[in-house]
């Protein structure tokens, strides 16, 4: 898990955030055990109460789920949940965002498409 | 069980160390004392721990007060840059010493954090490094296991790597077993993550006293042309002002309800660091003369 605190948003919301992208690559599978709230705290020197606050948001949308005095883990479906909420934030993140930047530049929306298809072919190669 | 400050005044001769201070320190949270050199942040630290007394007002301990009173002090370790052992002693007797004072000091723990820190305690305390004086005095309090524990400048003379280690064990400790941690030091940004609220001291008054959180999510710059950016910010809480060439930022604080951004303007976010210093060293700002736009 990569946290970036240079970013100025919520540092519970980076914690919910980084555990999403750890369930989504594979990092913390379905069924397995996420790190307690005293590991993320201490590795990240974070409050307690920041780091319980991110896990919680993760709880309530039902992505991963509290065992008493055992700990916590991914809830089963929870990649196929995140996959549909990020692929509707990826409209406004970044296609939003991109269209515009190009503004900004002057970049016409056939360049921008056709960057986009040169993306895919060096993602491909 | 909280710690109560009312109305709390210090006067040294002529100079009027804390004015009026009004504070709580509730039960199991983490608290940054922040102030800039000489706003009266010890003063407060050395008046609970019954270290200097107050020239007026009152603090509670637990709802005791706290004065002379050595049941209230017991709730209370304090640990600053004055060493209260006798430097002759070697660090493994001051930490006994420690045991016999704290009922439910940890003396195991405190050996392991030795170690840990790589801490000599055959060395008498006198000869202790700058560094290694702050280390041992860390230690005893993260050990005592007081309901209340105050770091006056905690990191003093540690090098970046026996910083982290504190604030790991700190942040372990506190997970482990929550109770109230104050912190004051002029190394805002290593302490930005942990602390849940955060005091602002000026000039022996508070001048803020909430969730570190909600304080930064009130703090931003606009930034954009010189004219549009002061059309925007006009009847704002601005708190500073830098301009470089035609272009300007304005640092606001506040609630952020702009509903269309004009072409050219940006919103950015600021961090504690920079928060604390336009609100401790910028007076006067909102005053400024301006024409009319």
């Amino acid at each position: 898990m990569k946290l970036n605190f240079d970013d100025n948003r919520p540092i519970f919301l980076q914690i919910a955030e980084g555990i999403e992208d750890g369930i989504l690559t594979d990092v913390f599978k379905e069924g397995e055990q996420i790190p307690s709230i005293t590991e993320i705290s201490v590795t990240y020197q974070i409050n307690p109460a920041t780091a319980l606050k991110g896990i919680n948001l993760l709880v309530e949308e039902e992505i991963i789920f509290k065992k008493r005095g055992v700990g916590m883990f991914v809830k089963s479906g929870a990649v196929s949940k995140l996959e549909e909420k990020r692929r509707n934030e990826f409209f406004e993140n970044y296609v939003k965002k991109m269209i515009e930047e190009a503004g900004k530049l002057k970049i016409s929306k056939q360049e921008i498409v056709a960057m986009i298809g040169r993306g895919f072919l060096d993602n491909e190669n | 069980m909280k710690i109560e400050l009312k109305d709390v005044s210090k006067k040294f001769q002529d100079t009027q160390a804390l004015n009026k201070v009004n504070l709580n320190f509730e039960e199991e949270k983490i608290y940054g004392l922040l102030g800039r050199n000489g706003a009266g942040k010890s003063t407060i630290l050395n008046i609970i721990a019954n270290r200097q007394w107050a020239s007026d007002g009152q603090v509670f301990i637990d709802g005791q007060s706290a004065w002379e009173n050595s049941q209230a002090q017991k709730k209370v370790y304090l640990m600053s840059e004055k060493c209260m052992y006798p430097g002759s002693m070697k660090g493994e007797k001051a930490l006994k010493w420690s045991a016999a004072f704290y009922p439910e000091f940890d003396l195991d723990y405190a050996k392991f954090l030795a170690d840990a820190f790589e801490l000599n305690l055959n060395k008498k305390v006198s000869s202790l490094s700058t560094g290694y004086s702050s280390i041992f005095k860390l230690i005893v309090a993260l050990s005592v296991n007081t309901p209340f524990v105050f770091f006056d400048e905690p990191v003093l003379g540690l090098d970046a790597n026996h910083r982290e280690l504190f604030y790991q064990k700190l942040i372990e400790k506190y997970s482990e077993k929550p109770f109230t941690v104050v912190i004051s030091t002029h190394l805002i940004e290593e302490i930005s993550q942990i602390i849940e609220e955060i005091i602002i001291i000026d000039h022996g008054k508070i001048i803020f006293n909430e969730s570190c959180e909600e304080l930064l999510q009130r703090g931003y710059t606009v930034s954009g042309p010189i004219n549009i950016v002061d059309r925007l910010v006009a009847g704002l809480n601005r708190i500073g002002s830098d301009q470089l060439g035609g272009l300007k930022t304005v640092t606001i604080l506040g609630e952020q309800n702009f509903s269309d951004l004009p072409k050219g303007i940006e919103i950015g976010k600021l961090d504690l660091q920079k928060l604390f210093i336009k609100i401790t060293s910028n007076k006067g700002v909102n005053n400024d003369h301006e024409s009319n736009a």
